[in-house]
């Protein structure tokens, strides 16, 4: 183990060091200062005379709390910030509101010429724009300058066009309301343009609170609203802390929060919205890994770990911060990334010599060191070569003789440390890399393109790059599975996150405080029913029993508490049958079978799943009036309606079958010289839980068939009051090749089956269609594992094709996985860089 | 760990009867008083590219130099090893580009810095009109690189001795440049081999060679058979190339140059120099300076990336030096090429020695530019001696 050496680097804002002779400097070759001039961007700072505040409604507001802005690279003091009150938050949803009216219903063009208009002025303060983040981040300005000053410019530009076209390209789709936009610290500016160029092109109106040790770069762009001409209202800034944050998300007139920070916060965000119909997108940390395979260019692997885990200090949520290498290279391949490390070199912000500058503050370092400390602890071995700066400053850390087990391995550090773990077969990099509760991004280094493909579909992130790290673009979306988040930032799927289907309302956006104080009592097993009076035939025989059981692995399985519940004709006089009561443990075993069944059915090919729902739909239609009858005889409906019901069934079924193989994805259009490809990917497992409509099986129908369709394998719970029309289903399932554990349906009490699903660890995503309380059940209680929720309370008419099927359905039954491959073997050629 | 003085130093101040800049690395020294002391500052053991031997790591401003010396025996062809070898275009093109953006050298900074490419500039002049006046010329200019009043200003001693790396010309001129240069302890470099095509047969590429030898020459620039490089005749390339190194002797670096443009792809570039390497190449060299394409940094970072590995194959033991050659005209250029030299080699390769740039117009843009260093002032072209 080796101490570092203390080095002070001279600093630009404190240089001591005389010049050396130029004939010493011949011998040395050292690189020295090369100090970026911030006198521009502390002239800006004091225009506003050194305080700034909120800007709301075009105006800045300075009331409240000051605090200082904390330079990281060293300690001083840059500016001063009013932290707004919360009653400002008031004025600033009232303006926002207000705003809303007019910006919503701008005519298109004009939309895009404001977004247009602010892209044009941030380009034009680029550089104020960089020296201003990277004093008040802490981050390397050639980072700002090269990186995330462009690529916020082009957010703007990107969604300025979205806005232009957006009614001919989203037809079905309108703005939100009023969208609460929590941005973190380390990358104040980009994550800013991320959140609020999709949120103004799709016509809502912004409240953006940064993070309150960055808040500068907000404060800047506000003053380039100005000077572009967004009228005031449309975006506004609030500085606050985190009791700031809290009001921006309980507020009841909000239509959307998004968020980007941790994922304990992420959790705490999907409990508090929960239920109020509003929408949500968060992302959150990651610990993505890199695989490195013997057959990649390793001195290319080495570089893209710089790019991975060094970037911004590491303070990156989807730094490559598990390396994972084939076991044959491992020796060399270490050897090359510490050599790689030795060059490495950390120093103050706006020195352009530099590779890495200060993290955000000295909570950040210790925890840091912390984690470190624990690696040593556990005896793993700690690589630091690198000389640091005294102060906010963290070397280039390498852990390697570290297993699954460590927290290290496990857990996100958020700083700049790499653990490296072998693996011996692709099966097992696919494996270990698999083997996270996180799921943001993922690189993937070989020369083989055949494995390199495989990886990048066998690893769960939303991000995947082959052959590189950290590329970003306006037109890929960013976001992550499991508890990385939901949600996409960018693209197009990134613009859905923003609007809502025309005929859906704004929200109840509230849920009552009866319904908060019972939930802990919502979903309990109730009492078993009692024995009931027998259903007879007009023979005066008892009719053969047919009381369907439990579908689970394409079997019939006796529910586990062997209780049933009888299902009424809807005057109330005969009993139609029973179905199983299902329980938790009924709800266990069909998840298993669903994750069983899941990989294998995910990986057939769209032609055979659209074959098998054609042949659901086909041996549906060979009964269609038996279900007729059967749902008139549930229902009331009558027989017409129910063959309707029927009908559109089996329309519904070819509908999704169709779109087996049309709903692929797509390839994006990045400024990136190879192949960005959105691939829509299964979710995984799906619970579900129907609604308790007149519409028992088209509303069944239409929620499983786009699920199964897109690859994902199912856990549903038909209509509690209406079952029948599900488990009648079982036979027609049995003789369409649907393989077993795809489809599982469990029969019983919606709310006791919707609980067990919503807390189900091993479930990614929970659909609930029923009311207020359960919707808030529900997604409350997926926040355990950040299961992506879909529910709907306002009630929908199945027979209508709009609410009933479509691009909704779909959407939600893929998640999207970006994949970046880079192109190119000759030196000339298109897109080479020299 | 390697001694202080191995055998390539030795070698290195045997056979190069060149005088040392004062306080500054060259090749080799016939002055040993400061060949010595030079040689004493660190042992060159690896210096920058020594991975996590902490000691022999420059960096940061308080570093002090260590100086490696070429030393490249060879060894036998290794196809196994030059067939597995994986270039990544994307990844390679990204850190070259980066590189530019994260490494920058300013005023006193620069100023030594472009002295220092100044010194590792083999000055060349390889035209169909070259005569004994304009190589007399070049010779004169490669002597005295810097007008003496700008180095005056910059505070360069007056005994600093600044020359060029090399003066590289055909070899019909190789006897001119040898008698211009007498004295100086510029070694003259000549082009052979059927340069810049090499298609011409392989006994008159030899007869070549022996013949620029003999008429003075201590360097000598080779070009590769593309014909072969390009069907992947690897075993055919090594060959030649070790026929060319056993025909220029003991006593004269060989440069290979591997016409980069012509061989097409990063990888074609890394197997060839690996393959140069194994067959005794003293540099590796990109181009010839009449390909479309010359040299460039992301063929650069190939090439020293081959360096690299080589170096570790052999046990940290042979160094290989490197030359880019063609296209790098702008004293930036040339900072760009150091600042990719000082961190993927490291500090050892860092001096004529070990890297060597093949310009003609280069020199004229770092005396301008290191005028604007000295007076503030840019310079007309026509205000320096011309060359």
């Amino acid at each position: 183990m080796l101490s570092l050496r203390t080095l002070s680097l001279p600093s630009p804002l404190h240089r001591t060091l005389s010049t050396p002779s130029i004939t010493s400097l011949f011998t040395s070759m050292s690189y020295g200062p090369a100090p970026e001039d911030d006198s521009a961007a502390r002239s800006w700072i004091k225009s506003h005379d050194g305080k700034f505040g909120a800007f709301i409604n075009g105006e800045w507001i300075k009331e409240g709390e000051v605090v200082d802005n904390v330079c990281p690279s060293d300690g001083s003091i840059l500016s001063q910030t009013h932290q707004a009150p919360i009653s400002l938050l008031d004025r600033a949803i009232e303006s926002s509101e207000i705003a809303y009216k007019s910006w919503s219903t701008l005519p298109p063009h004009h939309r895009a010429r404001h977004l247009y208009s602010i892209a044009r002025n941030l380009q034009k303060h680029s550089r104020l724009l960089s020296v201003i983040e990277s004093l008040d981040n802490g981050k390397p300005i050639r980072e700002v300058r090269d990186g995330d000053v462009g690529l916020a410019v082009r957010h703007f530009y990107y969604h300025a066009g979205w806005a232009q076209v957006l009614n001919e390209e989203m037809p079905n789709y309108s703005s939100l309301g009023v969208v609460s936009q929590i941005i973190p610290w380390n990358f104040p500016l980009l994550m800013l343009a991320w959140k609020i160029a999709p949120a103004l092109s799709t016509g809502n109106t912004v409240i953006l609170k940064p993070a309150p040790n960055t808040r500068l770069s907000a404060f800047l762009f506000a003053d380039i609203l100005k000077e572009s001409g967004l009228p005031g209202g449309v975006v506004n800034v609030v500085s606050g802390d985190n009791e700031m944050a809290e009001a921006m998300v309980s507020d009841t007139r909000i239509d959307k929060v998004a968020f980007t920070g941790s994922t304990n916060v992420g959790k705490h965000l999907q409990k508090e919205t929960a239920g109020r119909g509003i929408k949500l997108s968060l992302e959150l940390g990651g610990k993505s890994p890199v695989i490195v395979y013997d057959s990649a260019d390793l001195d290319g692997a080495v570089e893209g770990l710089v790019n991975g885990i060094f970037y911004n200090q590491g303070q990156v949520c989807c730094a490559g911060s598990r390396l994972l290498v084939q076991e044959n290279i491992y020796e060399k391949f270490i050897e090359k990334v510490k050599r790689r490390m030795s060059t490495l070199r950390v120093g103050s912000s706006l020195e352009k010599n530099i590779d890495m500058a200060a993290l955000i503050d000295e909570t950040q370092k210790k925890r840091i060191q912390e984690f470190v400390e624990i690696g040593r602890e556990e005896g793993a071995d700690v690589y630091q070569q690198t000389e640091c700066p005294d102060g906010c400053y963290y070397p280039p850390t390498l852990i390697t003789n570290v297993q699954s087990t460590s927290r290290l391995v496990q857990e996100e550090i958020f700083g700049p440390v790499l653990v490296a773990q072998t693996f011996r077969t692709p099966t097992e990099a696919i494996k270990l890399a698999n083997n996270s509760k996180y799921g943001l991004s993922a690189g993937v280094w070989t020369e083989q393109l055949g494995l390199a493909l495989e990886t990048a579909l066998s690893v769960k992130a939303g991000v995947l790059w082959v052959n590189g790290h950290n590329n970003f673009d306006a037109a890929a979306g960013f976001g992550g599975y499991k508890e990385s988040g939901f949600g996409r930032e960018g693209g197009k799927e990134g613009l859905y996150e923003y609007m809502k289907l025309k005929w859906k309302s704004r929200g109840q956006k509230t849920v009552s405080d009866q319904i908060i104080a019972r939930s802990d009592n919502w979903g309990k097993e109730t009492l078993a029913p009692l024995p009931s009076s027998p259903t007879s035939s007009s023979t005066g025989l008892p009719s053969v029993d047919r009381t369907p059981k439990m579908y689970i692995g394409g079997a019939q399985k006796r529910p586990d508490g062997n209780y049933v519940l009888p299902i009424m004709s809807h005057d109330g006089e005969t009993l139609l049958g029973q179905v199983g009561a299902g329980n938790r443990k009924d709800v266990r075993d069909a998840v298993q079978a669903a994750n069983k069944a899941a990989l294998g059915w995910g990986k057939r090919a769209a032609y055979n799943r659209s074959q098998i729902l054609f042949f659901i739909a086909e041996n549906l239609s060979i009964r269609k009036e038996e279900f007729a009858k059967r749902l008139d005889a549930m229902t009331g409906c009558g027989e017409d309606e129910g063959m309707k019901e029927v009908e559109e069934s089996i329309s519904r079924l070819f509908t999704y079958a169709s779109y087996a193989d049309k709903y692929g994805g797509s390839v994006q259009e990045t400024a990136f010289y190879g192949v960005t490809t959105s691939v829509n990917e299964p979710v995984g497992v799906i619970g579900m839980v129907c609604d308790d409509g007149e519409r028992p099986l088209l509303s069944f129908i239409s929620m499983i068939a786009p699920a199964i369709v897109r690859g994902n394998a199912v856990v549903v719970a038909p209509s509690e009051k209406y079952p029948l029309a599900a488990t009648d289903l079982y036979q027609v399932l049995d003789t369409s090749d649907l393989p077993g554990g795809v489809l599982n349906i469990v029969t019983g009490e919606s709310a006791v089956i919707a609980k067990t699903l919503a807390e189900h660890q091993h479930i990614d995503g929970v659909w609930y269609f029923g009311d207020v309380e359960g919707c808030y059940n529900v997604q409350k209680r997926a926040a355990g594992n950040m299961k992506r929720t879909f529910v709907c309370s306002e009630g929908r008419d199945w027979m209508v094709k709009q609410q009933g099927e479509g691009e909704e359905f779909l959407r939600e039954s893929s998640e999207v996985k970006n994949i970046w491959m880079p192109m190119g073997e000759s030196m000339s050629g298109a897109g080479a860089a020299y | 760990m390697l001694p202080t003085l191995n055998r390539s130093s030795l070698r290195a101040i045997s056979h190069h009867g060149r005088r040392l800049l004062s306080g500054a690395p060259a090749s080799g020294g016939g002055d040993v008083g400061v060949g010595q002391e030079i040689l004493e500052v660190k042992g060159p053991s690896g210096g920058g590219v020594g991975g996590g031997d902490k000691q022999d790591t420059v960096k940061g401003d308080i570093s002090s130099p260590t100086y490696g010396v070429k030393y490249n025996p060879g060894m036998p062809l290794d196809l196994k090893w030059v067939e597995s070898v994986a270039v990544n275009k994307s990844g390679l093109e990204q850190r070259a580009t980066q590189l530019g953006g994260r490494r920058t050298v300013k005023k006193v900074y620069q100023a030594a810095w472009l002295l220092r490419a100044i010194s590792c500039i083999d000055l060349t002049t390889l035209s169909g009109d070259d005569t004994e006046g304009n190589v007399r010329r070049l010779c004169a200019k490669a002597a005295n690189p810097v007008r003496h009043d700008i180095l005056e200003k910059l505070g360069v001693p007056s005994n600093f001795g600044l020359t060029t790396g090399a003066v590289c010309v055909y070899p019909a001129r190789v006897k001119d440049a040898v008698s211009a240069l007498e004295g100086t302890g510029i070694p003259v470099a000549s082009v052979a081999t059927g340069f810049p095509s090499g298609q011409i047969k392989l006994e008159h590429k030899l007869a070549e060679i022996e013949q620029c030898v003999e008429d003075g020459a201590r360097e000598i620039d080779i070009v590769l058979s593309r014909d072969k490089c390009l069907r992947g005749d690897w075993s055919g390339v090594y060959e030649e190339v070790k026929l060319f190194k056993q025909a220029c002797g003991p006593n004269v670096d060989m440069k290979t140059i591997l016409a980069t443009g012509e061989l097409a792809t990063y990888k074609n570039v890394s197997k060839a120099s690996l393959v140069c390497m194994m067959a005794g190449a003293d540099f590796i060299k990109t181009s010839t300076g009449k390909e479309s394409v010359n040299a460039t940094l992301p063929v650069s970072l190939t090439m020293m990336r081959a360096i690299r590995d080589y170096y570790d194959e052999s046990g940290k033991e042979y160094r290989v030096g490197y030359k880019p050659a063609g296209g790098i005209s702008t004293a930036k250029d040339s900072l760009s090429y150091l600042a990719l030299v000082k961190d993927e080699l490291g500090d050892t390769w860092l001096n004529n020695d070990m890297f060597r740039f093949g310009a003609s117009s280069l020199l004229g843009d770092c005396e301008r530019q290191l005028h604007h260093n000295a007076f503030g002032e840019y310079a007309a072209d026509y205000y320096m001696p011309s060359a």
